[in-house]
Order: structure tokens, then C-alpha cells, then sequence
């Protein structure tokens, strides 16, 4: 043992560390299973508060029927609780945005792929991105008193005025309504499905491309006949996260879609979605009427990690295209 | 855009194509347009409006009167998210850099695989359901606050480090990593020395738009944090308030002072979130370059 063998030898030395190993693979694995506990918690203490809902209406009655009378009671379910009225409000305004977003997402994203210069495209793209970091709230507040008013009103007058004969523009056109939440869904779901199906179009091989030019196809063809067609997996699978992420969303369209308390096949009349509800009438609850928003918030996530679950399958197996487009 | 057509073809079907050719460009180039005038429109108006409303007293005082008079500001509002968005932060990050860690340093385990596919279906989950869970598992128990307010966006928050967490930690060069090996470290030892140093500013890019997304976030504190009329900075049993449950409130209201706050407040949001969200984005670019 001469003086400094011990500093001299990092393998001998490096055995104090020795439990760290152990430590921090304990530590790791605990915070990782802390994702799937909460995700568990989540079923589990949201579902255990829903089933007397449930069990009170019968799941059929409670996704179908159309009376929401909430009552009062601490410790039973008095009142009547259905969802139809909501779930229909949702799905309309949902599927209005995917409409409206979709085709508009495959443009944006094949001009930036295929026909803006780097250089342009990765600002523009930023841009686009952008869209998606401004909250839900803000949307809310502007379309209220700005876009509603301003720019939709007409649009909505002039839909009303001229194809007013079938029911789905029938008017009046009422200060609240689902198209006005739609169109502004739409906005915010934009950037999302823009963001995916751009990294897809840019995966598309080049070879592919280039073969099409070379037999004479003009640019448009190229896109059109050569990048869609096989990204069509990939749009899918973006539309689907698109219309989860539609789904979900709740501040912009409790304060546009006017808690409507029928089902009204009409744009322009007020309507209500499962998570305005939620918010809307969530303070004002009694312990059993908030078991009842909680079966409706189990009835959306139920169908919103399907879709979701669906979609990350379907993207996932194209490769890796995740993480910060799609957070 | 003629030429793009070939030089031998020069019928009317070759005219019709670069026709058509180039009429497209057009609707893509317009589609483009369609995306960045509501971006435009949106802050333009939030500045327009909430600007004039946005005076040292708004930014420094509360309102614990009546909605319909003039004057007053969010600072409880302000407070109360920052409060919120700091333990929320707190709790978050520690968690999800570990759990990107486990992802990245044991890829092989049997638990490597669900915990990446259930990150990313967690990321999907509505922000309001977050909140009508943590409202069933604790706020029935403990009551409304800062708390459970900021439990719920560390939830949110959660997932978005994990997985962005993860792609940073893999870019990490192997080789450093080796190297610390070959001479004697163990498995944890370059983690802290090595991995976690050299992905530091990506790292925080990920936690910063994290936190930009929580701080806007509404819906969960509306089950959560309830609501408050001044400061707020009790821990936990208090109700608390956010620049967001302001402006929800106050934008639905009948009366024009609460309207002119609610753009000021929307004002002070948006300054708060693009402004985080750029910054991580300048930090992500300048390590690109690097």
C-alpha cells in the first residue's frame, strides 16, 4: 500500500458508490411508476364517485336521454341525470373543427414542406406553433367579444339567410352557439394537427419525389399524388389526436356555446358540451349533482383516451413522430 | 411554373396541369395566410384592448368589490398563479426528469415501454378532467386551495416533461457516458456529472413550455383552487385565485369595467405564457447551434 494507490485506482475508489446504483434505480423506477399510479388514481377515484350515477340512471338512459335535473341530496341521487343533450354538443362542435382544421392542416403543412424554402418555412411553422401556446381562456375572451361578434356573426347571418332551409343552418342565429365554439376550436386545434402531419409530409422519402418529377409531374402532382396518398396513416392518426384534444377542451367553449338544455340539430342555436358543463354549473352543485358531472367528466375521458390511445398506435407505428408537436 | 411541366408536353392537357399547378400554390399560400391572421388578430386585439386597461393599478392592487365598478387589478390573480405554477413546478420536474431517466438509462425494462406509451396517452386527457379527479381523490377531504390547485397542473405538466424530458436525455452522446465508465464510475455517477449537466438547457426548454401551458390553464383550477377575493397564501383549506379564473369570470359578466380587467388580465396572461414559451424556444436554437 504505497500513498495514493487509492486515489490512483478509480475503480477500487468508485465503490463507495457502491448503494448508489441501487438507490437510483429504486428512485427512478418509483418516480416512473408514479405516471402509471396517478393514471390508475385517476380511473379508479373519478369511476368509484360515478357509479352510483350510473347505477341510479342505467348507462344506456345516462348516455341517451336528454333530462338534466340535478337535486340536492348529500347522500343519494334524487335528481335525473343525462348526458345526451351534452354529448351531442360536444361531438357537433368537435367535429366542426376537425372539418373546418383538417384540410386546412394538410395545406399549411405541405406548403411548408414542399413548397417554402427552409429558411421560410421554419418560422412560418413556428408561427403556426405558436397559435398552440396561447390559453384556451384567451380564445375564449376573444371570440366572445371580438371574433364572435365581428367576424363569425356575419358569416353566420349569411349561412342562416341563404341555406337556412336545411336544418343544420336553420336561424335565428342566437348570441351563443356551437358554430361559433366550433370555428374557434378549430383555430386552436390548427397548430396540433398542423404540427404532426408536417413532420410527416417531411419523412416522406425524397427519392419517391424525385422519381414523380422526373416522369414530368408538376409540384402539385408531386404532393398531391405522391405525399399524401402515403402519409394517409399519419393524417389519420393526427386528425384523431386532433379531435381528442377537441374533445377535451373546455374554457373557450363554455363561454361561446350558450348552455342549451336541448338538442338542437341547428348551428346557431345555443347548445351545450359535456366539459362546459362541468365548469358551468360545477359551483353551484350538491354533492350528488357533482357525482353526476363527475360520471360525465368518466363518460369523456372514457372516450377521449380511446380515440387518443388509437391515435398514438397508429402514429407510433410510422416511427418516431411524438413528443413536443404533439405536447 | 410552366417550365415545371415537361418541355416535350405542350398540349392543352400540359396548359391545364400548369394550371392547375399553379393555382394550388395559391390555395396553399392562402392557407397559410388563413392560420397567422387569427394569430395575428388575437394578440393584436389583446393588446389593443387590454392596454389602455393595464395601469400601475391593475398590476398592483386587488379588487374585493363589486364587479361593476371601475378600477382595481388582479394582483391576487397574479399572485395565485405564480403560487400555483412554483409548486406546481416543484412537483413536476423532479418526477418527470427521474422518470425520463429510468426511461433513458433502463430501456430494457418490462416498465420502460407502458410508462412511455401511458406518458404520452396522459398528455391527451382533458385539462378539466384532471381537475374533477383531484377534486374527487382530495378536495372532498382537504377542501379547495393552493394545494390541490397546483397538484392538479403538476398532473398536467407531468407528462409533457416526461417526454420531452426523454428525447433530450437521449441525445446526450454515449460516448461521455463511456468514458465516465471507463474509468471506474458507476452506473449513476455520469448521470449527475455527465448526462444530466450536458442536457441542462434542453431540459429546461421542455420544463418551461410545461409551465407556460399550466399557467394558462383554467379549467382544472375551477375545481380546484375555486376561487378567492384577495391575496391568497395559505397553503392549503383557502380558496385561491389565477389570472385565468379571473378572466373566465370577469369575461362573461355583464359589465364593461369587468370586461376592460379581463382584457388587461388576458393582456398580462399572454405576455406571461408567449414570453415563456419564446424564451424556451431562443434557448433551444442557441443549443442547436451550438
Amino acid at each position: 500500500m504505497t500513498p495514493g494507490t487509492e486515489t490512483l485506482n478509480p475503480i477500487e475508489r468508485s465503490s463507495h458508490g457502491r448503494f448508489g446504483d441501487h438507490t437510483f434505480r429504486w428512485v427512478v423506477a418509483a418516480a416512473g411508476l408514479t405516471v402509471l399510479a396517478i393514471l390508475a388514481l385517476m380511473i379508479g377515484s373519478t369511476t368509484l364517485d360515478a357509479i352510483p350515477v350510473f347505477a341510479s340512471q342505467g348507462i344506456l338512459n345516462f348516455l341517451t336521454g336528454t333530462t338534466w335535473d340535478p337535486g340536492v341530496s348529500r347522500t343519494e341521487i334524487t335528481g335525473t341525470y343525462q348526458a345526451g343533450v351534452f354529448l351531442f354538443g360536444t361531438l357537433v362542435t368537435s367535429l366542426l373543427a376537425i372539418v373546418l382544421a383538417l384540410p386546412l392542416s394538410i395545406a399549411i403543412a405541405l406548403f411548408l414542406s414542399d413548397v417554402a424554402s427552409p429558411r421560410l418555412a421554419r418560422p412560418l411553422a413556428y408561427l403556426v406553433e405558436l397559435l398552440a401556446a396561447i390559453p384556451s381562456v384567451i380564445y375564449g375572451l376573444w371570440g366572445l367579444h371580438f371574433f364572435a361578434p365581428t367576424v363569425l356573426k356575419p358569416i353566420a347571418k349569411f349561412l342562416s339567410d341563404t341555406l337556412g332551409f336545411i336544418p343544420l343552418f336553420e336561424g335565428p342565429v342566437v348570441a351563443f352557439n356551437p358554430f361559433y365554439a366550433g370555428v374557434v376550436l378549430a383555430i386552436m386545434i390548427l397548430p396540433i394537427i398542423t404540427a404532426i402531419v408536417h413532420e410527416i409530409f417531411r419523412a416522406a422519402p425524397l427519392a419517391e419525389r424525385q422519381a414523380a418529377y422526373g416522369l414530368g409531374a408538376t409540384r402539385w402532382e408531386v404532393m398531391w399524388k405522391i405525399v399524401v396518398p402515403r402519409s394517409r396513416p399519419g393524417i389519420i392518426g393526427a386528425t384523431m389526436l386532433g379531435l381528442g384534444r377537441a374533445l377535451g377542451e373546455t374554457i373557450a367553449i363554455a363561454l361561446l356555446i350558450g348552455g342549451g338544455t336541448t338538442i338542437n340539430l341547428s348551428l346557431f342555436q345555443q347548445s351545450e358540451s359535456i366539459a362546459a358543463k362541468i365548469v358551468n354549473t360545477f359551483q353551484e352543485s350538491a354533492p350528488e349533482a357533482s357525482n353526476a358531472l363527475i360520471a360525465l367528466g368518466v363518460t369523456l375521458f372514457a372516450i377521449t383516451i380511446v380515440i387518443n390511445m388509437a391515435a398514438r398506435l397508429i402514429v407510433r407505428q410510422l416511427g418516431d413522430v411524438s413528443g413536443e408537436a404533439i405536447a | 411554373m410552366i417550365a415545371e411541366v415537361s418541355l416535350r408536353a405542350t398540349g392543352a392537357r400540359a396548359r391545364r396541369r400548369a394550371i392547375v399547378n399553379a393555382v394550388m400554390h395559391v390555395v396553399l399560400g392562402l392557407a397559410v395566410l388563413a392560420a397567422l391572421i387569427p394569430l395575428f388578430l388575437i394578440i393584436a386585439v389583446t393588446i389593443a384592448e387590454g392596454l389602455p386597461a393595464m395601469t400601475i393599478e391593475f398590476l398592483t392592487s386587488t379588487f374585493n368589490f363589486s364587479r361593476r365598478v371601475q378600477g382595481g387589478g388582479y394582483l391576487h390573480g397574479l399572485i395565485g398563479t405564480l403560487y400555483m405554477g412554483g409548486l406546481a413546478t416543484l412537483m413536476a420536474v423532479p418526477i418527470g426528469i427521474a422518470s425520463a431517466l429510468f426511461l433513458t438509462e433502463f430501456p430494457k425494462s418490462r416498465l420502460a415501454g407502458p410508462i412511455r406509451f401511458f406518458a404520452d396517452v396522459m398528455t391527451g386527457v382533458p385539462s378539466v378532467f384532471v381537475g374533477l379527479f383531484v377534486y374527487s381523490l382530495l378536495v372532498r377531504q382537504i377542501g379547495f386551495g393552493t394545494f390541490v390547485g397546483a397538484l392538479s397542473l403538476a398532473i398536467i405538466m407531468l407528462p409533457i416533461i416526461v417526454r420531452s424530458a426523454e428525447e433530450i436525455l437521449r441525445t446526450v452522446p454515449g460516448d461521455l457516458k463511456r468514458g465516465s465508465y471507463a474509468l471506474g464510475a458507476r452506473q449513476w455517477q455520469p448521470v449527475f456529472r455527465v448526462t444530466l449537466p450536458s442536457a441542462a438547457s434542453g431540459l429546461t426548454t421542455g420544463v418551461m413550455l410545461a409551465v407556460a401551458r399550466a399557467l394558462g390553464e383554467t379549467a382544472p383550477l375551477v375545481l380546484t383552487a375555486l376561487a378567492a377575493q384577495t391575496i391568497v397564501l395559505d397553503f392549503q383549506g383557502q380558496g385561491q385565485t389565477a389570472l385565468p379564473l379571473l378572466i373566465f369570470r370577469e369575461a362573461r359578466g355583464a359589465f364593461a369595467a369587468g370586461q376592460e380587467r379581463a382584457w388587461a388580465g388576458a393582456l398580462e396572461l399572454m405576455a406571461l405564457v408567449l414570453l415563456l414559451s419564446i424564451l424556451a424556444r431562443v434557448i433551444a436554437t442557441r443549443r442547436a447551434s451550438q
